[in-house]
């Protein structure tokens, strides 16, 4: 471990994931606001446990469950992030250059995520929101099956910038069981790829705000030319029932 | 279309007319609207076909002029169209719907806890007299280590895992807020907390005016993770991952948005009037190794100060799980036997799926003794767990403690009448209408609560003097102290119990 002046550095190379992060615990305890973690190698959990802003940058490919019920701190990874990236996240940021497996952003309950490239299997799965918190999730290119599934609340945005002309996203079963929050899909799907609780909206003046303000900090991190972004028509998925399953059951 | 119910009424209200003054008590408890004034003759009435059995205006009636008897009314006699069988046809007849219901599975499956009897000393040892002699039922719970190992100047060396200490081995099982009220978690937290045992938040989120109980708090990490953020796993002494629950093996839960309300929304952080969807399973868990995952996720959460315990409903290959779990990094069990109640649950599911609780215990302890890893997780088990001696069969049986999640709701003034579901229990505990809810007071709750234990404690103490062993600790996994009445070989066997006079 070597220290400069701002930046802390931690080699990860052969380290177990409890070592590495109870190191990463103790600097940021102690006041590091800057942390790089280099050689990183699939240790799991980097960022549980910190309740405080600070800058950590990952270089290499962190292990599941990064940033798992993290509170506060922006992690900047320089690879791809594995399954369960933002796991029951409360505050924070994780910003991924490459992708991220499946689970992004599970029962996130804040927090903002940003994925360069693809995600996984039900990503964005059981989000929620309250009051002010409000998760959210941006994926620069597709996602798999079961995208938004059973979403209570937060944004999800699905830019397909990786999509070649005329290909489409493939996922289906998109916003099964979803009763809140909203997902944001640049370029149109089928009806067959949507869950049943799930129906298409109109796009208000208040939603290509939202959706630009969020395009615009894609860009900030992943470079693109917002504008052009823009062109393509979005698509808003909105549950269609605030109690999707209240008419299973006989008293 | 309304249709007209062909439901004949469950009870029948009799009103005594010489004792009823009128004075509508019994129509302000009623929260199923069975009680009304008739203005036309000046008397209070009352509609049966609302009555479900709880007793609340039974209890509360100053004079006591009401009864409730079980309708008289009766089918022709057969053993296969039985009342209840006609009558959930005729309910989803009405409805179409999966008939939902309330509590623990009410049918007759064996009850093993009445098949087994305890031991006592007879002449060739002597009982000990719990009222002279010191009685150990102090438990501690938390992975054990696999060997101990002391240096030269008599110090531990070995490092131990975290341990949670229990003055009295039964502890208050998982009900959350949302599912019960503010004030039953009160009075649980407060029990727990005077008794020196554990309380469980159930998977709703801690309320924070309860942050200060924490200590005595077991908080739950379920799939829907409602309300689960660092300060919360931070303020237990135990996280439990619920996998799932006896009620309801196999399933989600769905607090149905009228529960949700403005406090409850808060609690758990989702919209108010939504519904609160735990799904089936926890989509960060398919397998052992992602168990593992998530059991190691709550570890570097609370910094491996707390132990993890995890919950499963007891089905068929318990055994083979409960050896994943502890194998996964699990601290603590729970096993949830078929008789495990719940808030809601769909009627097929409480009532025909599952194992009973004592099959399961026997057999996870046994596997557990095998594989020579009991050690390292406490073993707790509930589900019908109804008195202290079904608290004293099961430690003989390989527990290490026990929850009860219906006895103390009765102790709280439930009267198992199964309409929890309905979010109107007249006793104020199974809802969370305010009207409803201020019925219970946490002083006196917290009160009948810690009685409960302190008689449940005296009675074990009492059983274990008879045994003739002076702590829990001698009990614990001892099924010589046990004898089957009335079981075959193979029940027997699965047991590991002996038939009595053998």
């Amino acid at each position: 471990m070597t220290q400069t002046e701002k930046v802390a550095r931690i080699d990860a190379a052969g380290i177990y994931y409890r070592d590495l992060n109870a190191r990463l615990r103790e600097m940021v305890n102690n006041g590091a606001s800057q942390v790089e973690l280099v050689n990183v190698c699939g240790q799991r959990y980097i960022g549980t446990n910190l309740n405080r802003p600070a800058e950590i940058a990952i270089y290499g490919t962190p292990g599941n469950d990064l940033g798992a019920f993290m509170d506060g701190p922006r992690i900047t990874v320089h690879g791809n992030a594995q399954d369960g990236c933002g796991n029951t996240m409360n505050n924070g940021e994780i910003i991924v250059h490459g992708h991220a497996g499946d689970i992004t952003g599970l029962s996130a309950r804040g927090g903002r995520i940003f994925v360069r490239d693809d995600v996984g299997y039900r990503a964005g799965i059981h989000m929620k929101e309250y009051g002010e918190k409000k998760p959210v999730l941006v994926i620069g290119g597709t996602a798999q099956d079961f995208f938004g599934e059973y979403m209570a609340g937060g944004a999800v945005v699905l830019l397909g910038l990786n999509l070649k002309e005329g290909e489409r996203h493939r996922a289906k079963f998109i916003g099964t069981g979803m009763h809140g929050g909203v997902i944001y899909l640049r370029g149109s799907v089928d009806s067959y790829q949507l869950g049943r609780e799930v129906g298409g909206a109109t796009l208000e003046e208040e939603d290509f705000n939202t959706i630009r303000k969020l395009v615009n900090e894609y860009a900030g991190y992943f470079g693109g030319d917002v504008d052009e972004i823009m062109k393509l028509p979005f698509t808003k998925l909105v549950p269609l029932y605030l109690r999707p399953y209240g008419r299973l059951y006989t008293p | 279309m309304t249709v007209k119910t062909y439901l004949p009424p469950r009870f029948v209200v009799e009103r005594d007319p010489e004792r009823c003054i009128k004075c509508e008590v019994c129509i302000n408890q009623c929260s199923f609207d069975t009680h009304y004034y008739d203005w036309d003759d000046d008397e209070v009435q009352s509609r049966s076909g609302n009555c479900v059995g709880c007793h609340r205006c039974v209890v509360f009636c100053p004079t006591g002029a009401l009864n409730i008897k079980k309708s008289p009314l009766d089918y022709r006699d057969n053993y296969n169209w039985r009342p209840e069988v006609i009558e959930d046809i005729i309910k989803q007849a009405e409805s179409g719907g999966m008939l939902l219901t309330g509590m623990g599975n009410d049918k007759a499956h064996r009850i093993y806890w009445d098949h087994l009897v305890l031991n006592a000393s007879q002449v060739t040892n002597p009982s000990i007299d719990p009222l002279r002699e010191p009685m150990e039922l102090t438990t501690y719970l938390g992975r054990k280590p696999d060997q101990v190992v002391i240096d030269s100047s008599c110090s531990l060396e070995t490092v131990l895992a975290p341990q949670v200490r229990l003055d009295v081995p039964v502890m208050f099982a998982a009900m959350s807020y949302g599912a019960v009220s503010i004030n039953v978690h009160e009075s649980l937290a407060r029990a727990a907390t005077e008794m020196g045992t554990m309380w469980n938040t159930g998977e709703g989120g801690l309320h924070p005016t309860l942050y200060k109980y924490g200590k005595n708090t077991i908080v739950q990490v379920a799939s829907g993770r409602f309300g689960v953020h660092a300060e919360y796993l931070g303020a237990g002494g135990i996280v439990e991952i619920k996998i799932g629950q006896g009620a309801k093996p196999g399933i989600g839960g769905h607090l149905p948005g009228e529960k949700v309300s403005a406090e409850v929304s808060s609690t758990r952080m989702i919209p108010m009037g939504t519904d609160a969807l735990s799904p089936a399973p926890q989509h960060d868990i398919y397998s052992i190794e992602d168990l593992s995952q998530l059991i190691y996720a709550l570890k570097e959460a609370t910094l491996y100060e707390k132990p993890i315990s995890v919950k499963i409903a007891a089905v068929h290959n318990a055994a083979a799980i409960a050896s994943g779990m502890v194998r996964a990094g699990a601290d603590i069990i729970v096993l949830d036997g078929i008789r495990g109640a719940t808030g809601a649950a769909p009627k097929v599911i409480r009532d025909n799926v599952g194992i009973p609780i004592e099959m399961a215990l026997a057999a996870v302890d046994t596997r557990l003794r095998q594989e020579g890893i009991r050690n390292r997780a406490s073993v707790v088990v509930s589900g019908g767990i109804r008195n202290s001696a079904d608290v004293a069969k099961a430690i003989a049986l390989g527990a290490d403690a026990v929850y009860i999640g219906t006895a103390a709701l009765i102790a709280l003034g439930c009267t198992v009448c199964q309409q929890c579901h309905t979010g109107k229990c007249a006793w104020g505990i199974c809802t969370t209408d305010l009207s409803l809810t201020k019925r219970v007071n946490p002083d006196i709750g917290a009160r009948r609560l810690a009685n409960l234990l302190r008689g449940w404690s005296l009675e074990i103490k009492d059983m274990l003097g008879g045994l003739g062993v002076n702590a829990l600790e001698s009990l614990r996994g001892n099924r010589l102290h046990l004898r089957g009445v009335g079981l075959t070989d193979t029940e027997l066997n699965i047991l590991g119990v002996r038939a009595a006079g053998d």
